[in-house]
């Protein structure tokens, strides 16, 4: 599930930064190169899993369903959050600048 | 367990390296004769820089998500020795193998895709660049 929640926030953050024409400035590229990262890393942990738990992998209980689809969605506000952190810190538009050295 | 390591030991690696290249390519031989001729190395080509700069941001943000999940699951922790799998032999010796196997086929692929990423770009750029020449030449 958290393969799954990752790998929706990489193709979503992917087609925003294929049809947004500010994707330099947003640094949309970063949002979308680090979900796919971690989905790379989880789809290999999943073919392990798989691996070790065969068909079993695919009938997972619904608590492990809804804490996997917990941290999925934690794992994305995250990943947001970097985003939002690197974004105010290098400001590409001078908007955080400009808000602090305003006088009034 | 600790499988994310192995990139982010990857990622230490390949971000010193794109600092170190950035510089090279900014002072080389190659930058100096595109800029006589009032270009960028940029126009004609992808730098390496920032092919390795892809890399980086998807195994920094992989990392980072993933060492997330480590510490969700209570196996990253705030205190020493930060890894719970590292305070005994038995569990040590498991989070290596681990290391080993996970981590390094998740470096892998991620090294992988990447270069699969690189390759593609750059055809994508030689045939533009050709292009614009044979449209110059005309």
């Amino acid at each position: 599930m958290t393969l799954l929640v990752s790998t929706f926030a990489a193709i979503v953050c992917t087609i925003v930064w294929y049809t947004n024409e500010n994707r330099e400035k947003l640094k949309l590229g970063f949002l979308a190169l680090m979900f796919w990262g971690a989905s790379l890393m989880w789809f290999v942990d999943a073919i392990f899993e798989y691996a070790e738990l065969k068909a079993e992998y695919f009938t997972p209980t619904a608590e492990d369903m809804l804490n996997d689809l917990f941290l999925g969605l934690s794992v994305v506000a995250l990943g947001f959050i970097i985003w939002l952190v690197v974004l105010m810190i290098k400001d590409p538009k001078g908007i955080v600048k400009a808000t602090v050295l305003k006088k009034n | 367990m600790a499988c994310f390591l192995v990139l982010t030991a990857e990622a230490i690696v390949t971000t010193v390296a794109e600092k170190v290249i950035e510089k090279k390519e900014k002072t080389s031989l190659e930058a100096e004769i595109y800029k006589s001729e009032g270009k960028e190395i940029s126009d004609v080509k992808i730098p390496l820089s920032k092919k390795l700069k892809w890399l980086n941001n998807m195994a920094w943000g992989g990392c980072a998500l993933l060492a997330f999940e480590h510490v969700w699951h209570g196996e990253v922790v705030p205190w020493f020795p930060f890894l719970t799998a590292a305070s005994n032999a038995e569990d040590a010796a498991e989070m290596l193998h681990e290391m080993g196997t996970v981590g390094v086929v998740m470096a892998a692929l991620v090294t992988t895709v990447w270069l699969g990423m690189c390759a593609v770009a750059s055809y994508v750029k030689k045939r533009a660049v050709e292009k614009d020449d044979a449209k110059a030449e005309v």
